[in-house]
């Protein structure tokens, strides 16, 4: 099977420019944008200011971050460590909150504008994203 | 320990082994390959799965391997702080911009900047920098290549190494053009799962000496020398002090602005599996920048600080002897293929953004106002094959240059980053989040950003004034910092808000509606191909 076939052509009508500014308008959108940006903009000041406080620390606090704690581990190493551990968090209340709250209403509003679309229009599994 | 440790021939036919079984992998991909989508975003048929790993192949280069080992074997504590950078910096990638990214985008980053902009301007600034940021990445591994030689395979003398480079550019050509994106996705598959696999036996192998007591290997890297507290290497004064949170801004914000890793989110079908493979590649990387702590305070109680730096390949020759320390010349061999495999993939995955940059948006885009036909996409295609080989060759004759230099591997990309998140990122933070930005705004930022940062860069101790610099006898550095993102990433968002306050043009509304309910939504991606 080597024949080429865009799955746009097949399944697709085209979007035009008044569909995408009715629903840039409805309500539906509105929610959706404010739920991927309620999440996003606050989770990115978050791990920001947490990354600098880190950052400043070992830079202008050096005596406390080398203070021992568990043997050999001071508590730079602790903090530091605790910097993967936030940052796999993110991630994981990241895919959470995008599989609960707004694929769904995306999902929705793709079809709302697409036309109903067969489901094998992605090759991978459908559904949730496992973190 | 012996001047060259391991076996040249041996460590040969580990790397060739790789490179005959990669060109193999790379000849079966290219036989699906046939239209503009193939050639440069692999048919989007990737899993979420095999990209991200693909990405942590692309995204773990020959710093994150040889010199964050070894920047934590001989500084201890404040070459952690590389991998953090680089590790958190991912949130900004998966939070605010690889599923819009990959909602809105064809082919390269310059389709999402000037997808409400004028075209012309805008695709010709996002080129530029998409090929200095490139540029200045390529020679980073090109040099890491020639200068591992000395270590690994025992040849020395600028004639040897510049023979690596060459065959390392020749290597990097052939997949580029026979494999397109598919191909070189192949290969940064098999070369992330070879470098973790390597990693995660040489981390077992070091705890194991230590009876898995992370706390006793600690004690022992910081008897030989690799500190556990802060400022080793930054807390001289209160310049490098302030240099070291410019790096760090410069890490954390330039991952985002990478033009490799941005296309890297078009060989996927659909942005949930963008998603997808941010979220594996987070898992990967972090994991093995977890991994490398433990190789760095490994490799600074077993082999030594003071003979890490005076081994032939200096502070990056810290995972090899390690690698000898733990499991004599087979693990050498096997550990000196990976870096070699990881160089090679990583200069592949340049090599391929690059020219479909330069393919794309300047010559099918701005040079021939962006018809769309089969016969013009075929066209497109072929000038990015001929450009891959042009910047191929280029990359080579710089690398050779880069190594006559002696300049420092990890500085190089330090810069890449530098420029990414300067020159880059504000425009494309603008562009889908800032309903006034305009075509002005757009140009200021990233032209701004990419003269400021350079420019910044040639007058600062890294050219010249120092003794470590590149002309060391010439003195006409005004600039105290070795990073300039403290002040070039301010001031391209500065600038990207400027540019579009004071212009009379007026952003274009209805695109930037279109632009958010596409990037949102996803309606009107661009989907697979199935063959």
């Amino acid at each position: 099977m080597h024949q080429e076939v865009p799955v746009t052509q097949l399944t697709r009508r085209e979007i035009s420019q008044q569909d995408y500014e009715r629903i840039h308008t409805s309500t539906e959108f509105a929610e959706l944008r404010k739920r991927f940006r309620g999440f996003a903009f606050p989770m990115t000041v978050v791990f920001l200011v947490w990354y600098l406080l880190y950052v400043l620390m070992s830079a202008y606090a050096t005596g406390f971050m080398s203070t021992k704690v568990l043997g050999n581990i001071n508590v730079g190493l602790i903090f530091g460590l605790l910097q993967f551990l936030s940052t796999f968090v993110i991630t994981a209340m990241y895919v959470r909150h995008s599989n609960k709250n707004t694929d769904p209403l995306a999902d929705d509003l793709r079809e709302q504008l697409e036309g109903k679309t067969p489901d094998e229009s992605g090759t991978t599994e459908k559904g949730t994203t496992r973190a | 320990m012996p001047e060259t440790p391991g076996e040249p021939i041996l460590n040969m036919s580990i790397f060739g082994a790789f490179v005959v079984l990669t060109l193999f992998i790379t000849f079966r991909a290219s036989r699906n390959n046939k239209s503009a989508a193939d050639y440069y975003a692999a048919g989007r048929s990737f899993t979420g799965t095999q990209n991200g790993t693909a990405i942590a192949g692309d995204y773990l280069s020959a710093a994150s391997f040889l010199g964050i080992a070894g920047a934590i074997a001989v500084y201890g504590y404040d070459g952690f702080l590389y991998s953090i950078g680089f590790l958190v910096a991912w949130l900004v990638a998966l939070l605010l911009v690889a599923e819009l990214l990959r909602n809105t985008g064809r082919f390269t980053m310059a389709d999402v900047l000037s997808f409400r902009m004028r075209q012309g301007p805008v695709r010709i600034a996002a080129a530029t920098s998409t090929l200095v940021v490139s540029i200045f990445y390529l020679l980073a591994q090109m040099a890491g290549a020639g200068g591992l030689v000395a270590l690994l395979l025992g040849v020395e003398g600028a004639f040897a190494e510049s023979a690596v480079v060459i065959v390392v550019g020749g290597l990097m050509i052939a997949y580029v053009l026979i494999g397109g994106m598919r191909g070189t996705t192949w290969v940064q598959i098999v070369k992330a799962t070879l470098l973790i696999a390597g990693t995660i036996i040489m981390a077992v192998l070091v705890l194991a000496q230590f009876n898995f007591n992370l706390s006793s290997l600690l004690g022992a890297g910081a008897e030989a020398g690799s500190t556990l507290d802060p400022g080793a290497q930054y807390g001289l004064n209160g310049t490098t002090k302030l240099d070291f949170i410019s790096l760090s801004l410069a890490l954390v914000l330039g991952t985002a602005g990478l033009p490799h890793v941005l296309m890297r989110f078009y060989t996927v079908p659909t942005a949930k599996d963008a998603r997808k493979s941010v979220v594996w590649a987070i898992w990967l990387i972090g994991g093995f920048y977890l991994m490398s702590l433990v190789l760095g305070y490994g490799a600074g109680a077993l082999v030594g600080p003071e003979t890490i730096l005076a081994s032939p390949g200096g502070v990056n020759s810290a995972a090899p002897l390690l690698a000898f320390e733990l499991g004599g010349t087979i693990l050498l061999g096997i550990i000196s293929a990976v870096a070699f495999a990881t160089i090679l993939a990583v200069v592949a995955g340049l090599t391929i953004t690059a020219s479909a940059s330069f393919a794309h948006d300047i010559y099918a885009t701005v040079l021939k106002k962006g018809a769309r036909t089969e016969t013009s996409e075929r066209e497109e295609v072929r000038v990015a094959r001929i450009t891959a080989v042009v910047i191929g060759s280029v990359a080579i004759l710089l690398g050779i240059l880069v190594l006559r230099a002696g300049l420092n591997i990890a500085f190089l990309v330090a810069l890449a980053f530098a420029i990414a998140a300067s020159a880059n990122l504000p425009t494309i933070l603008y562009t889908l989040f800032w309903k006034r930005f305009t075509t002005q705004g757009a140009v200021w930022s990233i032209y701004g950003g990419l003269v400021i940062c350079v420019g910044l860069i040639i007058f600062s101790p890294v050219v010249s004034g120092a003794e470590t610099s590149v002309f060391p006898t010439v003195d006409f550095a005004w600039f105290p910092l070795r990073n300039p993102g403290i002040v070039s990433i301010p001031a391209a968002f500065l600038l990207g808000y400027l540019g579009s306050v004071l212009t009379k043009e007026k952003p274009n509304e209805a695109k930037y509606a279109e632009l958010e309910v596409r990037s949102l939504t996803g309606a009107g991606a661009e989907a697979a191909i199935r063959h």
